[in-house]
């Protein structure tokens, strides 16, 4: 049990830590570094625990389940939490040659810790309120490490950024608000016992609703995705990284959350409408990132059309299609997370981050290109890298028949089909005019930039995730197991149920 | 009661709209404390209301008396209030540096990194 706790007591002691010193900012990057680790520990403990023992659940102040606040560990859960971490450890270390030391001295290792805080808090709640808090948690701090350094383009893209996720948490209040007047409770199991019985089904899908708009603006579905390229690409590399790694996998995750236990009554409507969402927003994403030339921004769209993916799955509620919903989640963190990465070796190299001006570094940085290549290739979906075996279980689950949709399922899955091809595209256009083009006169390539010990600490991280990449492609299987099993966790929402509601220990 | 309350909450969400839709930023950051007022009202209805005992369990009973309020709307919109108190302080020292480096406080002026 205690598993659970550790998990969330670990960033919240590395934070508090990091600020005690305050004013040694090289104590608290190396806190900073350590904690991720110890959480990274923490959470394969988690992982295997679950895998294990099956569904974790544990509630607060020893109340019986629906009067205490409980947190829950489904393997959907543990996984995310599991990604997380590798995350959080391997920006923190990208960090350290990344972060100057201003933004150091402002705290922020220790805003990055609260905020893995308030994302491994949101996988971990079984509770809608406390999910709120945690949201708030994760968004403030993401605000400040936004807004941290305070330059013109940061300050311009934090305002958006705020001020949409900010009318995203009044939905998403207001929508607790309705769920509490008409059930009496806000524990998820006990909302998934009571809600088909106690509200009225028209109600129930107006409150579906409040949460769609309130999770698809943090997760950046069509039409509610404008504030993600409009901001993801201002911070420090670091920054935006660890941004477009997880918090809109966080709204993905709580959709996934409140579409499998509590909006299970209409499905015609709410999965429907989630499906042709899902379509606006693979093909929204895609069109975006092809008129784009910076590379953040480029990569920015794409984390809303790989979205889209998601979503697609959810909307398609088969095992399957779940599990590729869940083996997406994780291989997009890593290869997403990954790509900006290298943007920002990238742009040490070259000085600039616009792909016009860019040019020259496969002659120049051929390990580079090679870095570059593997998570390009797993974002395109080619065969056998990580992305392939994504794409593969969400096509092939809308074409199967055993949908609610089908067989009109299988137009999305076409869609996904052209908007892999358009990505593919996208990727090869990155890979032209950064790596292949002949260098610009402006802005040559100097591997003098970066010294020997910053080399070390931006590329480590970039070779990890490319291997994490490279893993999940040649042992889909392996990983695929764990995703199935998740799915059908979610499916089956007895099994949690009967593990917050059921006997004590 | 509820009436008023509800046509209350209405016109707070309204007015929050039309805040919110301005083009200047402070204007939206109003909206944006308005509407959260008009969340916390939602919640404080959640429980329905009434003019009842305050939520305490009498000396020797095990429960709370049938004419109590409902304590968890008050806990949760405590909560609510708190956060959201948190997050306008952040909006406001947000916009004064916002004005101090952008120089503006026109929304269709805040473009430069839209390319």
């Amino acid at each position: 049990m205690d598993a659970l706790t550790f998990c969330i007591i670990v960033p919240l002691a590395s934070a508090l830590a990091c600020i005690m010193c305050w004013r040694m900012p090289v104590a608290q990057r190396w806190i900073g570094v350590a904690g991720m680790l110890v959480l990274l520990a923490a959470a394969v403990n988690l992982f295997a625990v679950v895998a294990e023992d099956g569904i974790q659940a544990i509630t607060m102040g020893n109340w019986p389940a629906p009067y205490g606040i409980s947190l829950v560990a489904d393997l959907t859960a543990a996984i995310m939490v599991l990604v997380a971490a590798i995350i959080g450890f391997t920006v923190a270390v990208y960090s350290v040659a990344d972060i100057d030391a201003r933004r150091e001295r402002f705290g922020y290792y220790a805003f990055l810790h609260f905020m893995i805080l308030g994302v491994v808090g949101s996988f971990l709640t079984g509770d809608i309120f406390n999910m709120f808090v945690w949201f708030e948690v994760m968004l403030l701090s993401s605000f400040v490490l936004m807004t941290l350094g305070g330059e013109r383009a940061q300050m311009e893209g934090a305002i958006k950024y705020v001020v949409l996720n900010l009318i995203s948490s009044a939905f998403f209040l207001t929508a607790c608000g309705i769920l509490y007047a008409k059930t009496g409770t806000l524990n998820f199991a006990d909302l998934a016992l009571k809600t088909k019985d106690l509200m009225e089904p028209e109600l129930l899908t107006i409150t579906a609703m409040l949460f769609l708009v309130a999770f698809g603006v943090k997760a950046g579905i069509f039409p509610l995705f404008f504030w993600l390229p409009a901001s993801y690409h201002t911070p420090p590399v670091a920054i935006s990284a660890i941004f477009a790694g997880l918090l809109t996998k966080v709204g993905v995750y709580a959709l996934i959350r409140v579409f499998t236990l509590i909006f299970t009554g209409d499905m015609f409507f709410t999965h429907g409408l989630l499906l042709v969402l899902a379509g606006f927003t693979m093909v929204c994403g895609v069109l975006g990132a092809m008129s784009q030339f910076d590379f953040r921004r480029l990569l920015s769209f794409h984390i809303i059309s790989q979205i889209g993916y998601m979503i697609l799955g959810l909307a398609l509620f088969t095992p399957l299609a779940l599990a590729g919903t869940v083996f997406y989640l994780f291989h997009h963190i890593l290869v997403k997370t990954n790509l900006y990465l290298i943007s920002g070796i990238a742009q040490r190299y070259t000085g600039t981050f616009h792909l016009k001006q860019m040019g020259g570094l496969y002659a120049a940085t051929p390990w580079l290109a090679l870095l570059f290549f593997i998570p390009a290739m797993s974002l395109g979906g080619i065969p056998p890298l990580s992305g392939f075996f994504a794409k593969f279980s969400v096509v092939k689950a809308s074409l199967a028949g055993d949908t609610l949709f089908s067989p009109g399922a299988a137009i999305l899955g076409a869609i996904a089909l052209a908007v892999g091809l358009l990505t593919l595209f996208s990727m090869i256009k990155i890979w032209n005019e950064a790596f292949w083009k002949k260098p610009d006169a402006d802005h040559p390539v100097n591997p003098a930039a970066l010294t020997k010990m910053q080399s070390w600490f931006l590329f480590s991280p970039v070779v990890v995730l490319a291997v994490f990449t490279v893993c999940i492609g040649l042992a889909p299987e392996f990983f695929f197991d764990f995703a199935l099993r998740a799915a059908k966790q979610l499916l089956n929402p007895d099994e949690y149920i009967q593990a917050v509601m059921g006997g004590r220990e | 009661m509820e009436l008023v309350l509800a046509i209350t909450i209405g016109v707070l969400f309204a007015v929050a709209s039309f805040l919110l839709l301005r083009r200047s930023v402070i204007k939206m950051i109003f909206g944006i404390a308005v509407l959260s007022q008009a969340v916390h009202l939602v919640i404080l209805t959640s429980a329905g209301l009434k003019t009842g005992a305050v939520a305490f369990v009498e000396e020797g009973a095990t429960a709370l008396p049938p004419t109590a309020a409902d304590p968890l709307p008050q806990a949760l919109i405590l909560t609510a209030i708190v956060i959201s108190f948190g997050v306008l302080a952040f909006t406001l020292a947000m916009t004064q540096r916002v004005d101090e480096t952008v120089g503006t406080d026109d929304l269709d002026e805040m473009k430069g990194t839209d390319v």
